[in-house]
């Protein structure tokens, strides 16, 4: 094993930057964060980057390892061949504040959207079973890595009309959670754009908790938007209950 | 002064983790016009890291379960230096503030019978955390992040305070600079509340992530508040040891709480031998007793035999993994083994700790579910903060609250785990509530006065006047090294009092620091200001360490080994005289006849 | 050391990405395999020939392009009784949550792959719109359910030799069809929903326990959904093959009872 790293790490602002080259030592079981905090503290201790749990559990060091957007503090070095020099971008979608560190202040914008949690009344009991579907989607850590990846985000940059994966599996969270009360599908349709995803995956691909987030949060609350709004038997049967 | 935009509100409430958060939303409740300032982006706080559960006796387990008996444990698990009060509010009200979350969408783990499920931890007579897999944290930070949301509080991410400002002997809000752009923000307030969590970041191997650099805890010394209990560190007895890049990284008592067993290399369960003197006949004598009791747990019964050792408060466990490791019976690594894989089905161990089975293989290569861990203690928790009245948070200046793990008082010389969680919840709604109440009795905002402000922003520029100097990061590193060597799990005077003389240097060391760049997100400047916290809070607990001449809790005295009725009559208070860190005794307070009564066994 | 290289923020051509593992693998082989299948399918349905093995000394194979097979007197020759019916199993795959991310990546390469840079100035509407329509897989899947019982009648016939039951090679190529076209229908995320996954509260409502168990069912072949859909989609143009080849006497239809 060689026992230095070559790191490009881009440098700049949202303006202009470009990717500069460090050389780290290379300790057994070293995450790329660590390196990069090598960095800081040999080279540049100026070099910007978010970090906090360092155990993959707060979602703040997110960035493009090698063009794949990753949890810097979960990507082990030995993943990379010695020889190889590992480059380190910020997240494309979000407007960069300095070197790694990205303004993801969209995001909590976006969060206020969603109506929150209304409990109905009466008995609060419920079973494992049913709290399983809605445990998945609470697991996120908001590391805005699906934000980060989705084409209707990243490529497009609609962000005034689509709220982007986390917020659907948080939505979807709130949906199927059995002691709420609130209905959101028609915020899901318009003001959310659930109709903007093109269920691509690419959300689910990169999430580090592995959140089956196309699959389990974002096609179901397609099909209940469908219920609501696009299927006609559905809409009859409705009519029909509410006569009765 | 004229420079800095100034912000007014009722309540500032400066940490954005649990108790900040549920700080902001009682203050918010109660009809003040509140603001979180956090040094990371909302939802990130340490408090994620809480892995176990919230320790409330819901009784939903075992109904022989009620706030006395989390009383009793709580006070027990602390060697009786706790706040009675606190003790027992803290008992008491923890059962609503749970509930509430679930009120609020929180999801946490269910019992067959559709109920909060709650699962047993060190020191807690019965199951008593409620919990969410090994992600407990995750889920009150979120759940109380997304009530926040709609309450109407604003949130100043990404500041980081440098000064409480006063007036008049009391709060009149505080001076922050923005991360991102350097600037300096005042925020003019009626009443603060410091929730901005520990000090773990003075050591080396320590579960606490970067922003657990004893900023509360300075800034309500530095502003004239008193704080107690400052020699009371708590060391988890299991952290990561091994690679060296995640050396301290939590694992979740959870872990023995699901039948988990430690080791030493020979493969004996040693904490069969290190049972102390005052849990003697509560703890399992034997394997079968310990394996029996696991199997009633794992089958959702109440075990009619007594618990097994590993379950003894985290004091004792750490202490006894270091006596393996130094009597050389230690894991390759230097640390003892923790085993689970041998003891629970491959399934539900990821079923019930899927993020410990996750950090171990992703970062150590080791599937927990076939290896057993390497495990030794890490610095996790600080139970010494801001000395507050039990009742309203409020320190010991005026128009200053704290709750969490910054304010003092409730856990003694030794938390229990689950006990922070609810902590959090508890004095979190507690110091929002009366610090709204105590704004509401202002009529104008009190003054801010320019040389504070003045003073504050020279003195936090300096490092880049700096010509010559050194990196801030050597000096922190050394800093946390010599914290590890001196004032770690076990003390001594000799060692103590070079730990003070190696501060001293350290400090002129700090005095000099140089950053390059500019103000913008600067890593290394933010460093430079945060040593400043990190060496006089590491000061404060090296003199308390020093004055408390025995070993109690999670204070061991190598030169002073056993616990001194004396001494148990007594807090350590430390207080800033001039510029100097005076460390008195003052006496415990006087627990009523009737608790007296319950603490008995 | 520090070395400088210029570097650009962003990438804005079509397959600009900083990615150096070989991503465009993945939407190459959907692409040609995609393509493989529609050429195929294509002709045969144009074919109108040596759909169907029915003789007086065998049992009865119908190629499931043709199945149902509708035929009238007077029906122009031109006709296909394949195009007649594709649409309804063509329409099931067309909009399926599955198919819906396999072509939107391949053929319209948007994106192409994850962190890879489409062309830009696309104005992107997503599934609204005109692509509303793909709304209406659910009752694409109520037909297909239906073609699930046509297929297994078929399956049955091809079982029925003049001299009582019997099966050859042909009736197992039908039977794993209609076998990997179950799993792949039962699979399908409508289903999923419309089966239990719209319930929030399982313990609230009546049979909620039950319809709780056949939601984690479908659940669980769901997870698997891509791999029924490929798997399910070379065995239909398999079977189809295999009785054009019978049809046509360059395979014999060997009967294993």
């Amino acid at each position: 094993m060689s026992n230095v790293t070559t790191l490009q790490i881009y440098r700049g602002d949202n303006e202009s930057g470009e990717m500069v080259e460090y050389q780290v030592p290379r300790n057994p079981g070293m995450v790329v964060l660590d390196a990069v905090h090598k960095v800081q503290s040999i080279h540049s201790p100026d070099l910007a980057v978010r970090w906090n749990c360092k155990a993959g559990k707060c979602g703040s060091c997110s960035a493009e390892v090698n063009g794949k957007p990753k949890l810097m503090c979960m990507d082990r070095l030995n993943k990379y061949p010695d020889d190889a020099t590992i480059s380190i971008r910020p997240m494309k979608t979000f407007p960069i504040v300095k070197d790694l560190v990205c303004d993801v202040s969209w995001n909590y914008e976006v969060n206020k959207k969603i109506p929150a949690f209304k409990i109905r009344k009466g008995e609060r009991k419920y079973y494992q079973y049913e709290a399983d579907r809605v445990q998945e989607f609470r697991k996120c850590i908001e590391c805005f890595l699906c934000q980060n990846v989705c084409h209707v985000l990243r490529e497009h940059q609609l962000k005034d009309e689509f709220c982007g994966p986390r917020f659907l599996v948080r939505v979807a969270g709130l949906e199927m959670h059995p002691l709420d009360t609130e209905d959101r599908s028609e915020l899901l349709k318009n003001e959310l754009g659930v109709g903007l995803c093109n269920i691509t995956k690419c959300c689910t691909e990169v999430c580090p908790e592995s959140i089956a987030i196309t699959d389990n949060a974002i096609i179901p609350l397609k099909e209940r938007v469908v219920d609501r709004f696009f299927d006609p038997l559905g809409w009859i049967a409705r009519k029909l209950f509410k006569k009765t | 002064m004229d420079k800095y935009t100034t912000l007014q509100y009722d309540v500032i409430i400066i940490g954005a983790g649990g108790s900040g958060l549920r700080a902001a939303i009682e203050a918010s409740r109660n009809g003040a016009k509140t603001a979180i300032i956090c040094k990371s982006l909302l939802g990130k706080a340490h408090t994620v890291m809480a892995e176990g559960g919230v320790a409330a006796a819901l009784a939903n387990l075992d109904d022989r379960d009620n706030w006395k008996v989390h009383f009793r444990d709580t006070m027990k698990g602390g060697k009786y230096l706790n706040h009675w009060r606190m003790a027992q509010l803290h008992a008491q009200e923890a059962p609503d503030r749970v509930n509430e979350l679930e009120e609020w969408g929180a999801v946490f783990d269910r019992t067959q019978d559709g109920r909060i499920l709650q699962r047993n931890f060190g020191g807690h007579t019965y199951p008593r955390l409620a919990h969410v897999g090994d992600r407990t944290g995750l889920e009150l930070i979120r759940t109380l992040q997304d009530k926040g949301v709609h309450d109407g509080i604003d949130v100043y991410m990404e500041y980081t305070v440098r000064r409480i400002l006063t007036s008049e002997g009391a709060v009149s809000g505080c001076l922050a600079y923005q991360r991102e752009t350097g600037r300096f923000t005042i925020f003019n307030a009626k009443a603060l509340v410091i929730a901005t969590g520990g000090i773990g970041q003075c050591w080396d191997i320590t579960s606490n992530s970067w922003e657990y650099t004893a900023d509360g805890h300075a800034l309500a010394l530095w502003a004239g508040a008193q704080l107690l209990d400052m020699e009371f560190v708590q060391f988890h007895p299991t952290g990561m040891v091994w690679p060296p890049s995640v050396r301290g990284t939590l694992i979740t008592e959870g872990v023995r709480g699901e039948g988990g067993v430690l080791k030493n290399s020979e493969g004996k369960r040693f904490m069969f031998n290190n049972v102390p003197e005052m849990y003697k006949g509560e703890f399992a004598d034997t394997e079968e007793e310990a394996n029996e009791w696991v199997k009633s747990v794992v089958a959702n019964k109440i075990p009619k035999v007594r618990r097994p050792p590993e379950l003894l408060t985290r004091d004792v466990v750490a202490r006894a993994i270091r006596k393996e490791v130094l009597e050389g019976r230690g894991s390759p690594h230097g640390g003892v083994f923790l085993d689970i894989a041998s003891r629970r089905p491959a399934a539900e161990i990821i079923r019930k700790l899927p993020s410990m089975y996750h950090q171990f293989k992703e970062l150590a290569d080791v599937d927990i579910t076939k290896e057993p861990m390497e495990v030794g203690p890490t610095c996790h928790y600080m139970m010494g903060g801001v000395k507050v009245d039990p009742e309203t948070q409020e320190s010991t200046l005026t128009g200053l609250f704290a709750a969490g793990e910054v304010a003092a008082g409730l856990h003694g010389s030794n938390r229990l785990g689950g006990n922070s969680l609810s902590d959090l919840l508890v004095f979190g709604k507690r110091a929002g509530e009366y610090a709204a109440a105590f704004a509401k009795k202002m009529t104008d905002y009190p003054k801010v006065d320019p040389d504070q402000v003045n003073e504050t922003v020279k003195g936090s520029k300096k490092p880049f006047e700096q010509t010559e100097g050194e990196n801030p990061y050597s000096i922190s590193e050394d800093l946390k090294k010599m914290m590890q060597d001196k004032v770690g799990i076990v003390r001594t005077e000799s060692e103590l009092k070079e730990a003070l003389g190696e501060l001293n240097k350290l400090r002129e060391r700090a005095n000099n620091v140089k950053v390059g760049g500019n103000v913008q997100f600067n890593p290394g400047w933010h460093l430079a200001l945060d040593l400043r916290n990190m060496l006089d809070i590491s000061e404060v607990v090296t003199k308390a360490a020093l004055v408390r001449q025995e070993s109690r809790g999670a204070h061991t005295r190598e030169d002073f080994p056993g616990s001194d009725p004396e001494w148990g009559k007594v807090n350590l208070i430390a207080y800033l005289r001039g510029d100097a860190i005076e460390v008195e005794k003052v006496p415990l307070p006087i627990v009523p006849p009737e608790l007296k009564e319950l603490l008995k066994d | 050391m520090m070395t400088k290289v210029a570097a650009p923020r962003t990438a804005t051509r079509l397959g600009e990405t900083d990615r150096l593992d070989l991503w465009w693998i993945g939407p190459l082989s959907v692409f040609l395999g995609l393509s493989l299948f529609i050429v195929y399918a294509t002709f045969r349905v144009f074919y109108n020939a040596h759909y169907v093995i029915d003789t007086a000394s065998s049992a009865y194979l119908l190629s499931p392009f043709y199945s149902p097979l509708i035929l009238w007197d007077g029906m122009p020759p031109w006709l296909s009784p394949g195009i007649l019916i594709l649409w309804a199993p063509g329409g099931f795959r067309l909009t399926c949550y599955y198919y819906r991310k396999a072509y939107y990546r391949a053929f319209f390469l948007d994106p192409p792959a994850c962190g890879v840079s489409e062309s830009p100035k696309k104005n992107y509407t997503g599934e609204t719109r005109l692509l509303l329509f793909q709304n209406i897989h659910r009752y694409f899947l109520y037909l297909a359910l239906l073609f699930l019982i046509i297929l297994s009648i078929d399956v049955g016939y091809s079982c029925i030799w003049p001299d009582g039951f019997g099966m050859s090679i042909g009736s197992l190529v039908l039977l794993t069809n209609v076998v990997l076209l179950g799993l792949y229908t039962f699979s399908c995320h409508s289903l999923r929903h419309l089966i239990g996954g719209k319930i929030d509260c399982y313990s609230c409502v009546a049979f909620g326990h039950t319809r709780h168990k056949m939601w984690k069912g479908v659940s669980i072949l769901n997870q698997k959904h891509m791999y029924w859909a490929w798997a399910s989609l070379f065995m239909v143009a398999f079977a189809d093959f295999y009785i054009w080849m019978v049809s046509t006497g360059t395979f014999t239809d060997i009967r294993i009872f």
